[in-house]
């Protein structure tokens, strides 16, 4: 279980205590290895709850909760970075969602497909499944071979597809997943290094 | 008793447009003492606050995606300066059923000079001499000689990167200093050496070194956003400013051109322009008009202005307006290379940016009889650029899955593809123009263009021969090709629809025979002498050059041509 709100922030006062009132002098006092504790909690906070303390424009409340998770599923956090909710593709995708209606078929349909599959195969909604049961369907429609060798997964590679690509543009444009990558750049340089020397070229 | 009417404010000079070929005549003809108006379709603009450079993709709320994600994966998209776009609301174009025409369109003022790909490379002498040569097509009216001077001027004034080779196909040029390579590009060098193919530095119309008054570039690599320094080369950065310090340059902005408007001896006296803010119209009045609102739009101007003396259209008694329209024959391809795995991160951005390299492959077998006529250059992209959306939808599609292994699939191959675009000559053909709608208009109430296009057998050749010199490069450096194409068809060997290269050019060619031209070789109306058009509709021939250093080199010399005209009392 995660640190909770409350007790972060009292951890964060009782660093503070008996600093001066100033906030500057506050906030220093702060030390890196807390402010850093701080963060991961709330992060981590926000992705545990319903819908991260956002209102989707576009999904219901069970369809978001449902997107959130197949997110990090696609995009995990590991001992590298956060996966795809710590990088916002959810609300990401909620809001083009909001604004194209093809990708409301795709997302939005998609979702009630996999929920009917489930239910029908397993007896309950996608977020309702066991770890068992939801790794066996998304292994099922990650893969456009299995539509082949069954016509009835279609929608659901469809689907997966779709949202697999809007995933990662979601994560790989955020700010921990263009670090993941290891860009580097976008700064002003006096001058172009050109390629570093490397051995395989 | 009737009004007193002030009569109106009569300039020296009209200019329709304010890109390359605009921003060239305004520099020239203002600081030649002449007074300038000019007439810009879209609004002004303030680099300051409408460039997005430097802004990462996750401080747009669509991360550059653009509003329900349409603009993933295009030129257009949420980081590119200002009103460059395949769509405008409000401002249709048609294209005939079985001609895929797409037309990029920039109102604002520079124009396409805002989003460009600063790719300056001159016309060789064989390029204005293509009949001569082969047998197809013409010559220019103009030699190499002729123009080489005002290549040296632009190159002098806009600031251009480069290196001397001696290579007849790419003429040298004024060169500062070029960007070191990028490892993709030093892969890239490798590989061509092996196969035999020329690599070189690319030459741009980035400053490397500061140059009037403007600072060297800062390697951001985000040329296609507009660059706040004005380290590369727009019109509106660079042209406009100092026709602005001359006092003598008045520039309108959101004024739709409409018609120029002829008088009983035949001369242009006017132009009229819709005002977008009142949607009204307005006319401005001018001794002397410089068409220059880019390939197509001048064209549609000059059909649009239909008189009693001209039914046709302006400076259209030989039927050339509209006609011979052509675009860069495009191709691309790409492959993955997984020594680029192992790179470590760095700074990879450079000059440019994705698809504005550091080094280019001229046109290099000008020394051989080759398949098809003409020749074609490649530039090459790919490599560890600022991440954007769609750039994982190959790894979605070819990796699959999900977890842990799929993302680090998408951080293994982040970096590995090389792609190359070539850029090749197009033959003019009858089937491929453009003309007025009969019955369309655009929101202004201003007939719009229909376009007709069909690639030629040679274009399909040349395409063909692209696809092979991608895929021994990409083999060459131990790469796999991963460009599937299909031989047969619209798009055959990957060729580019019409239009899509951004190289439009032809429609007002020049030539010295009125019956077959519209304007001489000083891109003067052969039939209306006091106007010109400068932009690259005047071109006979689409060289495999990209077209904006040549529009800048003729802009100019037709408006030393026009100031000596002018002091002589000739127009």
């Amino acid at each position: 279980m995660s640190m909770s709100r409350r007790e972060l922030l009292k951890s964060l006062s009782a660093a503070a205590a008996g600093a001066p009132a100033a906030r500057v002098l506050m906030l220093r006092l702060v030390t890196p290895e807390a402010a850093q504790q701080a963060h991961r909690a709330v992060s981590a906070e926000k992705a545990a709850s319903l819908t991260g303390g956002y209102t989707p424009k576009f999904f219901s409340a069970h369809q978001y909760k449902t997107l959130r998770e197949l997110c990090q599923t696609i995009i995990p956090a590991d001992h590298e970075s956060g996966g795809a909710v710590e990088g916002g593709a959810p609300e990401f995708l909620d809001l083009i969602a909001s604004e194209n209606q093809d990708i409301q078929l795709q997302l939005g349909g998609g979702i009630m497909w996999l929920d009917s599959e489930c239910v029908e195969r397993y007896g309950s909604n996608y977020v309702e499944c066991s770890a068992t049961h939801k790794d066996e369907i998304l292994n099922l429609i990650a893969f456009r071979k299995n539509a082949e060798k069954d016509s009835r997964l279609g929608p659901g590679v469809e689907f997966f597809s779709a949202l697999r690509k809007g995933v990662a543009d979601g994560f790989f444009t955020s700010e921990i997943g263009i670090k993941y990558l290891g860009y580097i750049g976008n700064t002003y340089l006096t001058e172009f290094p050109g390629c570093p020397p490397v051995p395989e070229l | 008793m009737g009004e007193l009417i002030p009569s109106p404010k009569v300039y020296d000079v009209c200019i329709i447009g304010s890109g390359a070929a605009g921003g060239a005549a305004a520099k020239v003809l203002s600081e030649g003492g002449l007074s300038v108006v000019m007439l810009e379709a879209g609004p002004a603009l303030n680099p300051a606050k409408d460039f997005k450079e430097h802004v990462w993709p996750y401080q747009l709320p669509h991360r550059g995606a653009g509003i329900g994600g349409k603009l993933k994966g295009e030129e257009s998209d949420e980081f590119m300066a200002p009103n460059g776009a395949w769509e405008i609301e409000g401002e249709p174009y048609i294209s005939a059923p079985g001609s895929a025409f797409k037309w990029f369109r920039s109102r604002i003022v520079g124009g396409r000079t805002n989003h460009w790909g600063r790719v300056a490379l001159r016309f060789a002498p064989v390029d204005f001499k293509g009949r001569s040569t082969d047998g197809m097509g013409d010559d220019w009216p103009i030699t190499y000689e002729d123009i080489a001077p005002f290549y040296d001027k632009v190159e002098s004034y806009i600031g251009v990167f480069g290196t001397k080779e001696n290579i007849p196909s790419a003429p040298d040029g004024i060169f500062l200093p070029p960007p070191k390579s990028r490892c993709t590009e030093v892969l890239l060098k490798q590989a061509c050496n092996k196969v035999n193919v020329l690599c070189v530095p690319a030459r741009m119309a980035i400053l490397t070194q500061a140059l009037n008054g403007r600072p060297s570039c800062h390697y951001c690599g985000q040329c296609t956003r507009g660059c706040i320094s004005a380290s590369n080369f727009s019109s509106s950065q660079v042209l406009i400013p100092p026709a602005q310090a001359t006092g003598r340059f008045n520039l309108i902005t959101n004024a739709m051109a409409r018609e120029i408007v002829v008088g009983k001896d035949g001369r242009a006296e006017a132009a009229s322009y819709i005002d977008r803010g009142t949607k009204t119209e307005k006319r401005v009045h001018a001794k002397c008009f410089v068409v220059a609102a880019s390939t197509c739009e001048s064209a549609r101007l000059l059909l649009n202005s239909r008189s009693a003396l001209f039914p046709e259209g302006l400076a259209n008694s030989s039927g050339m307006v509209g006609r011979n329209l052509m675009d860069s024959v495009g191709s691309w391809g790409e492959g993955y290379f997984p020594q680029l795995e192992k790179m470590p991160p760095h700074n990879h951005d450079g000059s440019g940016g994705n698809y504005l390299p550091h080094v280019y492959i001229p046109w290099w077998k000008f020394d051989r009889e080759n398949d098809f006529l003409r020749g074609y250059h490649i530039e090459p992209g790919g490599g560890r650029f600022m991440p954007t959306a769609g750039q994982f939808d190959d790894v979605c599609d070819k990796s699959e899955g999900f977890g842990a292994s799929f993302k680090q699939n998408c951080k293994r191959s982040y970096g590995t593809t090389i792609g190359m675009e070539a850029m090749g000559e197009m033959f003019p053909n009858k089937d491929t123009y453009c003309e007025l709608d009969p019955a369309v208009v655009d929101e202004w109430g201003i007939p719009v263009l229909r376009f007709h296009w069909k690639h030629g057998e040679n274009e399909v050749k040349m395409a063909k021969d692209m696809q092979q010199t991608f895929r021994a490069i990409v083999e060459a450096g131990g790469g796999k090709y991963s460009t599937d194409v299909t031989t047969e068809g619209p798009g055959a060997y990957g060729l580019y629809d019409g239009g899509t290269a951004i190289h439009e050019s032809g429609t007002v060619r020049m030539g010295n025979d009125p019956k077959t031209s519209a304007v001489n070789k000083y891109c003067q109306a052969h039939d209306v002498k006091n106007l010109f058009v400068t932009d690259a509709a005047v071109f006979v021939t689409s060289p495999d050059k990209n077209p904006t250093l040549s529009i800048l080199a003729l802009s100019w010399r037709a408006s030393e041509y026009l100031l000596d005209q002018a002091k002589q009392g000739n127009l």
